[in-house]
């Protein structure tokens, strides 16, 4: 899978020629309105400019990492080339394929849709957090177990989706299940398995 | 590949306003519009003003006169599953229910997605069509599958891509506006813009101006919703055609109702012809038929989405009996 690097390549301002009049301040700055009454404190001054690093704190698995990046930067992109965590797949990075899912405080979200600064001050779980020390948590060990995968890239997205539905529905019936994984493809086709880990899963969570 | 923006979150709306006053300055709810839109380069952006982390347009609660009050930031998730919407709305539930896919729902807003950009593969593609500022709409004569049966004007071909709107549509919903120079309320009804109106915006959003919350009046006693839609995959694809429908009922017979298409046109399309056909009438399949054929009689199909008519007709008779069964 070819891999989009966010700091070089083409500068798309320049791609297109015109601008959309949203945010071009045709209204200007001074305006009336108790909006505006709090006076200058409003402005929060922390701007992150573009083209520069900034730095931008995260809370991932548990442990805090303070990184320098971009604004342009997703979370998939952080996790991954800064941080080094690699749980997290780059698919279609437009939120058409799951393969990048992560739990951002506790429900199941797409990194690629993410900007990094915007996981600030959440709870980030990548697969990598599932792991207990060397051992697999249960949702990894019953996908294991189940053998839901054949090539196994979208696993890692569709173990996090899962996860997720857990955390909020410990004991999902089929249907539930095929929802809950609805936001993840699988190309080689492993639903049934996926579906059967996903059960396991929450039998394993619950003790069983 | 995204292009180079300065980044804010600001913790008030005062301060976001503020910050967008500067030049190409967007608003960043959840993100997952706004993030497909920078990486296809579809408008230029100097500035991502983040209203993430402004805490009062979080939250769902009812208003004295038993009206809904949604804030702007409150996630497509939360509306689909929120106690008091599945109670009283439930269309409303049913249709954010139908949004997309978990993790966006998860993700999404209800502000974000009333005001999310069209998904015509031309607009979202490298064309310089009539709604980026260029000169002919490449929907007309070319692939048109997924485009409008109603409302082109011989303009912009687009379909409004939210399940969400046609329902606060047919709820009678309001968005209340915050902006440099105050605030202001506008009827969903009246927030798209027509594409013959102005073909570049999609909302009659000022510049600066910030959904900050959705209010739904408390519905008469009587009156039931649903959300009804039909795409190729049963999850992440947007409708092919859809209806929202609040109606009120006395026994069995419709005292009047509003009826809005999804799928339909480049906005939620009231169906005046449905309306009409239904108001005063027990649902018999007489009825139905005839409401359903109304519902298309006017419709303009372009080359390829003439399965539409078939469709859109299937989905209304369908609804229809649907809800008369459970009057
Ligand atoms: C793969 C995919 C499938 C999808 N399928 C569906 C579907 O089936 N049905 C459906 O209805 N939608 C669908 N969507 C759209 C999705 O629901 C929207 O992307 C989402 O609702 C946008 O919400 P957001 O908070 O992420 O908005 P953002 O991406 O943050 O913003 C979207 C736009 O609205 C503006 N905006 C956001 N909030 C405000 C506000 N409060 N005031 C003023 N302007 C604002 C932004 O400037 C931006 O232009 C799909 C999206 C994707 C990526
Ligand atoms: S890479 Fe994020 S959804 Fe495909
Ligand atoms: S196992 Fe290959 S894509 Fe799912």
């Amino acid at each position: 899978m070819p891999r989009k690097n966010p700091t070089t390549g083409p500068d798309g301002l320049t791609r297109r020629g015109f601008l959309t009049s949203m945010g071009t301040g045709a209204i200007g700055v001074a305006a009336s309105a108790d909006l505006f009454a709090a006076g200058k404190e409003a402005v929060d001054p922390q701007v992150m400019p573009a083209g520069r690093t900034s730095k931008v704190v995260l809370r991932i698995n548990g442990e805090t990492h303070v990184v320098l990046a971009e604004p342009r930067w997703t979370l998939l992109y952080v996790l991954r080339e800064v941080i080094g965590l690699t749980g997290a797949k780059p698919g279609c990075e437009r939120g058409e394929c799951g393969a990048c899912t992560v739990l951002i405080d506790g429900v199941a979200r797409y990194a690629c849709l993410t900007l990094a600064a915007e996981a600030q001050g959440s709870e980030v779980t990548t697969l990598e957090g599932l792991m207990d020390g060397e051992t697999l948590g249960p949702v990894q060990t019953a996908f294991a177990e189940a053998d839901a995968f054949q090539c196994g890239y979208c696993t890692p997205g569709q173990i996090m989706a899962v996860e997720g539905l857990l955390r909020t529905n410990p004991n999902p019936s089929a249907e539930e299940i095929r929802r809950g994984a609805s936001g993840n493809l699988c190309r080689c086709g492993a639903y049934k398995h996926i579906f059967e880990a996903a059960h396991r899963a929450a039998e394993l969570k619950r003790g069983k | 590949m995204f292009p180079d923006f300065d980044y804010v979150r600001p913790q008030s709306l005062q301060a976001a306003i503020t910050h967008l006053a500067d030049e190409a300055a967007v608003v960043h709810a959840g993100g997952t519009d706004l993030l497909g839109c920078l990486r296809e380069h579809i408008f230029a952006v100097k500035k991502v003003v983040s209203i993430s982390a402004v805490k009062e347009l979080h939250g769902i609660d009812e208003a004295a006169d038993g009206a809904l009050r949604i804030g702007a930031l409150t996630t497509i998730r939360t509306v689909a599953e929120h106690p008091l919407v599945r109670r009283r709305f439930s269309g409303l539930a049913q249709s954010a229910s139908e949004v997309a896919s978990p993790q966006l729902r998860n993700q999404g807003t209800i502000g974000g997605n009333i005001c999310q950009k069209p998904r015509c593969w031309y607009y979202r593609g490298d064309f310089n069509c009539l709604r980026k500022g260029g000169g002919t709409c490449f929907a007309v004569d070319g692939e048109n599958q997924f485009h409008c049966i109603f409302g082109g004007g011989g303009t912009c071909f687009i379909v409004h891509p939210s399940d969400i709107a046609p329902c606060l549509v047919a709820l009678n919903a309001t968005a209340r506006v915050a902006g440099p120079s105050g605030v202001r309320e506008v009827p969903l009804e009246k927030f798209f813009m027509r594409p013959e109106v102005d073909v570049q915006h999609e909302t009659v959003l000022e510049p600066r101006e910030i959904v900050t919350q959705i209010l739904v009046p408390p519905p008469a006693a009587g009156t039931r919703s649903a959300y009804r839609k039909v795409r190729a995959r049963r999850s992440w694809d947007f409708a092919l055609a859809g209806v929202a429908l609040a109606l009120r009922f006395d026994g069995r017979r419709v005292v009047e109702g509003r009826v809005v298409l999804s799928g339909a046109a480049p906005v939620p399309w009231r169906s005046a012809e449905v309306e009409q056909t239904i108001r005063g009438k027990e649902l018999d399949s007489d009825v139905i038929a005839a409401a359903a054929k109304a519902a298309v009689a006017e419709a303009e199909p372009l080359g390829k989405n003439g399965y539409k008519i078939p469709l859109f007709q299937g989905v209304i008779e369908e609804e229809l009996a649907r809800m008369s069964a459970s009057a």
